[in-house]
């Protein structure tokens, strides 16, 4: 018996080459199932309500939201927390795990970095349009002005947009170059204007080994490139709060305490992603439970991350002997907000703990709810951190609470609108998991290893094409 | 933390002036010719409220009506603190208190919010994008955000767009500038009569006096609590008011070091009728 791969398994069934194939492809080529139809309705809808919203921002103004005197930051920038954490799953599959070899990464990689770019540009709207006049934001960016005005490089919002243009740039050369393999096949498979969308996008493309050489030099560089990025993202988020006299803010431990919240949230928000995609397109046998079980894994290990923190601040705040620090610590656990402060803790640190056990974790119900809940957990944190902090920092005379306006929610749903009809927009134009990589990690392919997959030439692209 | 600091007769007549430990990673800013600063005494001030309608009429502040000030928006430069104590209730003026370390300043990413040779905390409104940053890290909450057009609506009764043919521009400071929306704005010391007093010393080829310049805070303080000086201007009585013992800094443990600086409250309790059980 030949000595087996240990990811021999990665894949599950029988498959031959063109059939995973034509599996992989199915979205693309197939007409869609039925709650695509309404996945995309609604994101489409949510969309509308969400650029209506834009609209009475700008025509309005800012008092159209709850913003108020203490808590000049609410749901704005908990949302541009919230989702440039989410973004951080499709990163670090893409990135750490390719440098780790990792190879279950290949069934997922594709739909969370398509989800780390929308995640991410669902975020950086919330900076843009949360500024009091943001017909002048191009005043933060460094451009050279009639005036020798740069931006102020002390505030760490001038490293934030340089950090998110950094994770936006990456991410999407990194969806991007997965994906040329891919375009080339539908390339091939294509009539009419996807033909010509496809060979545009896949750059001539023909699967000749020196491409594949290329290809696998530029990926693992990009990935090399890309790790610190899945660190330092987040952490220069963390800094906008960490590098304030807010109490609850001024933190030294932020960083990495935002680093693991965001990996934490990033990988329940791709389970939740994930486990209907499956589903509905019956890939249970490409996003295996081995998948889920190890991405339940990287969720409790970035999660419990996240737990300690949460005691660790209970902590500080008591033996820093701070008195603004403590009342802090007191209003979130006591105050009018306590429930939140609450709802937090069960989800992040008590129900986090179901992960340890392979039985919670091979539930892929269980799974999907908690993966929902873990993203509320995380939604929470950041409520609290952001404006349960503000509404009670040092003088009593500035205390006030924060109430969110129709506005605020339609601006929450509508990017979750965005986020969805974006990715099945995403989904029905390239496939959503790379066909090549995954052949690789068939069990019913392993054996042949004459099989064309291996060499990584696909019979149908051996045509040099010219454009 | 005392926000509030109330002293004896007897405790401020032992307490000794302060000794500033000031330590800060940034090097000093370069001092200009004078340095302004300001002292609110406590036991003077009997919270009428005075100051924050001088100041609002002095620098055209908006009023934004009931609705948005229950919703925490006023828009006051100076806001009168009330604490309730067994004493009885103590009032504290607090506005900007022109921080030499700035929360502030070093957060703002277009550079909006700058500090001036002579110790002002300068808000450039046109330079700023209105992030709120400044306001949020900020931890006397002295600033102020322009949510809706209020300066526009409130000259075009309600109609911003014939603010420039209504009568009600005639109301306004012509000295000081009206803020558009979406910007910060924040209690600047009068920027506008120091530099009338200034354009005036410089006509006569002279100094600035002491005293020369008044806040408008401090015009109408019917107990003169406030007084605006020069720390640069050996005569100024502000030197006084530093040295004394109840002088104390807001906040001082958050590190900003204020020009603004506060005298204690003094209480003075009749030891007989303490004694009786009644209510000093």
């Amino acid at each position: 018996m030949p000595e087996r791969h240990p990811d021999h398994d990665l894949i599950q069934g029988e498959w031959t080459e063109r059939s995973l194939v034509e599996k992989l492809l199915e979205p693309v080529e197939k007409p869609p199932p039925r709650p695509w139809k309404v996945v995309a309705a609604v994101g489409f809808v949510l969309t509308l309500a969400w650029l209506y919203a834009i609209f009475v921002t700008f025509t309005k103004g800012l008092g159209t939201w709850g913003i108020n005197q203490p808590v000049l930051w609410g749901f704005d920038i908990v949302h541009f927390v919230w989702w440039i954490g989410i973004g951080h799953a499709g990163t670090l599959i893409s990135a750490i795990l390719v440098l780790m070899r990792q190879n279950w990464r290949d069934s997922l990689n594709r739909i969370t970095e398509a989800m780390t770019l929308f995640a991410v540009l669902c975020a950086a709207t919330y900076p843009l349009i949360h500024m009091g006049r943001a017909q002048h934001f191009y005043w933060i960016l460094p451009y050279p002005t009639h005036m020798a005005l740069w931006p102020q490089y002390k505030s760490p919002l001038s490293w934030d947009v340089l950090a998110i243009f950094t994770y936006l740039t990456i991410s999407t050369l990194f969806l991007y170059l997965g994906l040329i393999p891919d375009l080339a096949l539908l390339r091939e498979r294509s009539q009419g204007w996807r033909k010509k969308l496809y060979g545009w996008l896949s750059l001539g493309w023909t699967g000749s080994a020196l491409h594949w050489r290329r290809y696998r030099a530029a990926y693992v560089l990009l990935a090399g490139l890309a790790t610190p990025v899945v660190i330092s993202v987040h952490s220069v988020v963390s800094m906008d709060f960490a590098y304030g006299v807010v109490p609850g803010w001024h933190l030294t431990l932020f960083p990495p305490f935002f680093a693991a919240g965001a990996i934490y949230s990033g990988f329940a928000m791709a389970l939740t992603l994930l486990i209907p995609l499956r589903k509905w397109y019956r890939l249970e046998g490409v996003i295996t439970e081995r998948h889920l079980d190890w991405m339940g894994k990287v969720t409790l290990a970035s999660g419990l991350g996240v737990a300690y923190t949460y005691l660790l601040e209970i902590f500080i705040a008591w033996y820093s002997a701070e008195p603004a620090e403590w009342a802090q610590q007191l209003w979130r656990m006591t105050g009018p907000y306590a429930p939140y402060y609450w709802a937090m803790m069960l989800i992040n640190v008590v129900l986090l703990q179901t992960l340890w056990f392979p039985r919670f974790r091979r539930n892929v119900a269980w799974l999907f709810v908690f993966s929902i809940l873990a993203n509320v957990g995380m939604w929470l944190e950041r409520f609290v951190i952001v404006v349960i902090s503000l509404s009670h920092d040092f003088l009593p005379g500035n205390f006030h609470l924060y109430s969110p306006t129709w506005v605020d929610w339609t601006l929450f749903l509508g990017t979750l609108g965005f986020f969805l009809f974006g990715l099945a927009v995403l989904i029905r134009l390239f496939p959503p998991s790379p066909w090549r990589r995954c052949c690789t990690s068939t069990t019913s392919l392993g054996s042949t290893r004459e099989a064309p997959c291996c060499t990584g030439t696909w019979p149908t692209l051996t045509r040099r094409r010219s454009f | 933390m005392e926000a509030v600091k109330v002293l004896t007769e007897e405790e401020a007549r032992k307490a000794q002036p302060k000794e500033e430990k000031r330590v800060s990673f940034y090097p000093p800013w370069p001092q200009g010719e004078h340095a302004w600063a300001m002292t609110v005494d406590l036991a003077r001030c009997v919270g009428c409220g005075l100051c924050v309608l001088a100041c609002q009429v002095e620098n055209n502040i908006p009023v934004v009506g009931k609705e948005e000030v229950g919703k925490g928006r006023e828009m006051h430069w100076i806001r009168l603190d009330r604490y309730f104590a067994e004493e009885g209730v103590f009032h504290q003026p607090v506005m900007c208190q022109h921080c030499e370390k700035a929360p502030c300043e070093a957060v703002c990413p277009v550079a909006a919010t700058e500090h001036s040779p002579e110790g002002l905390n300068l808000m450039v409104y046109n330079r700023c994008v209105g992030t709120k940053y400044c306001s949020a890290n900020c931890p006397y909450k002295a600033r102020r955000f322009n949510f809706f057009p209020y300066a526009e609506a409130f000259i075009g009764q309600g109609d911003p767009r014939r603010a420039k043919e209504s009568p009600l521009a005639l109301l306004m400071n012509p000295e000081v500038t009206v803020r558009s929306r979406g910007v910060m704005e924040k209690c600047t010391y009068c920027v506008q009569r120091i530099e009338l007093a200034r354009a005036e010393a410089a006509r006569e080829g002279r100094r600035i006096r002491t005293g020369e310049v008044v806040t408008a805070c401090q015009e109408v303080c019917p107990g003169q609590a406030i007084h605006f000086g020069d720390l640069l201007d050996p005569e100024d009585p502000i030197h006084a008011h530093r040295e004394e013992g109840r002088h104390y800094v807001l906040l001082e443990e958050v590190n900003t070091w204020p020009r603004t600086t506060y005298l204690a409250h003094l209480k003075n309790p009749n030891p007989r009728l303490r004694k009786e059980g009644g209510h000093a």
